[in-house]
């Protein structure tokens, strides 16, 4: 069972909702996949045991064997090469590490090195197993760290994906396959605009889900009307609560202080089980 | 000297265009003669790498030097290292820039005059 928590709009709540569920569950494995700013280790405190590098594949130039033919300059959808008077100039940063360069070299003069663009971490949290991306600063591709810390998921598991916020390629990554998506929203006009983007990505991927509402006492009933009149089932509702704000500050979860939330999660877990099945 | 311009319309009288990587046209002019080509950019669309792209092209034309009005990064770094002298800030029509350029009013920019994706339209 995988399950991704998503959202359109930042800030709504996804590591909450994503930290508070594992908390509430048995056998679970929990990926941070917001590996721009992952942020689940601190309400989880993980022990980390064990770290991965994670590189791309970036072309390495035999000058002794290039022609400067520009044919893979010309291929490389990225326009991360450029052909000067004599001489073929990388941007590394702009390279997906794809390999199409030294494919259609017809000097076999790429050779492929790797470059080291982040990290993953793992390390029990509790029972929990706990995974986290790490991006270096400054790269800008995530989707290649997601994409690793994937093939960490343990099917055996309930395994919960903490995603990056927006609808762009690292969340696509991070949600794609998942046997249901919860969308973490706020109730005012920002986290409805956003909310729709997340569901129209959610439709053109045909991945199951549903909304959660966060602070849902506060802004108005747009997102609930909104729902309603789109079918999309509304898992839980969280009022806003002072003395969860102060937890947070102090990177205390909700179900810590509060234990009997676990209840709630758990039957958003089994809501969702039952979405799944019928 | 065969020099660029990153041009909003097709001959001299048209505004300069502000963004390089992500510019309408390019304008290569000669400077004594004035005559000049005018050639679509092909890294208008570009899913990224825009400013690499356009460069190619800068260096595949001869040019040796590029007036713009911004240039990011990317770009500065593949026009410098092909040795081609970037003039930011330009303004007005293609041939005003041209003008300011013959009579050195502008020198080039010794780094990058906009971070990556400025030409973006703010998304």
């Amino acid at each position: 069972m995988v399950i991704a928590v998503a959202s359109g709009k930042g800030g709504t709540g996804k590591t909450t909702i994503a930290v508070n569920l594992a908390l509430s569950l048995e056998n679970v494995q929990y990926l941070d996949c917001d590996v721009e700013e992952p942020n689940a280790a601190i309400f989880l405190k993980p022990s980390i045991r064990k770290r991965i590098s994670v590189v791309i594949p970036i072309p390495d130039f035999d000058e002794t064997k290039c022609t400067h033919c520009k044919k893979c300059v010309e291929s490389c959808a990225y326009n991360a090469l450029v052909l000067l008077a004599n001489k073929i100039m990388l941007f590394p940063q702009l390279c997906h590490g794809c390999g199409g360069c030294r494919y259609i070299c017809p000097e076999s003069a790429i050779t492929e090195q790797n470059r080291q663009i982040g990290l993953i971490e793992q390390g029990p949290a509790g029972g929990i197993d706990f995974i986290q991306g790490l991006l270096n600063v400054g790269e800008p591709m995530a989707t290649p760290i997601i994409k690793q810390q994937r093939k960490l998921i343990d099917k055996e598991k309930i395994v919960i994906l903490d995603a990056p916020p927006g609808t762009s390629c690292p969340v696509i990554e991070t949600v794609r396959d998942c046997d249901y998506c919860i969308l973490v929203t706020e109730p005012t006009p920002f986290g409805l605009n956003d909310l729709k983007l997340a569901v129209d990505t959610m439709r053109e991927m045909r991945v199951p889900f549903g909304v959660v509402i966060n602070c849902s006492d506060i802004g108005n009933g747009e997102v609930k009307n909104y729902c309603t009149n789109e079918n999309i089932p509304v898992l839980l509702e969280l009022p806003w609560n002072r003395s969860i704000a102060e937890a947070y500050s102090r990177g205390e979860p909700a179900a810590t202080i509060i234990p009997e939330m676990k209840k709630d999660f758990h039957r958003m877990y089994n809501t969702i089980l039952t979405k799944i099945c019928a | 000297m065969n020099v660029c311009i990153s041009s909003t319309g097709k001959d001299l009288s048209a505004p300069v265009d502000p963004r390089f990587g992500r510019a309408q046209l390019f304008l290569f002019v000669d400077t004594e003669t004035m005559e000049y080509e005018c050639i679509a950019n092909p890294a208008i669309t570009a899913g990224g790498g825009a400013g690499t792209k356009a460069a190619q092209l800068v260096a595949d034309k001869g040019a040796q030097a590029v007036l713009t009005g911004n240039v990011g990064p990317n770009a500065f770094s593949a026009l410098s290292a092909a040795g081609v002298k970037i003039y930011a800030g330009m303004t007005d029509t293609a041939r005003q820039a041209v003008e300011k350029f013959k009579t050195g009013q502008v020198p080039p920019v010794s780094g990058p005059s906009a971070g990556a994706h400025s030409g973006m339209g703010g998304r």
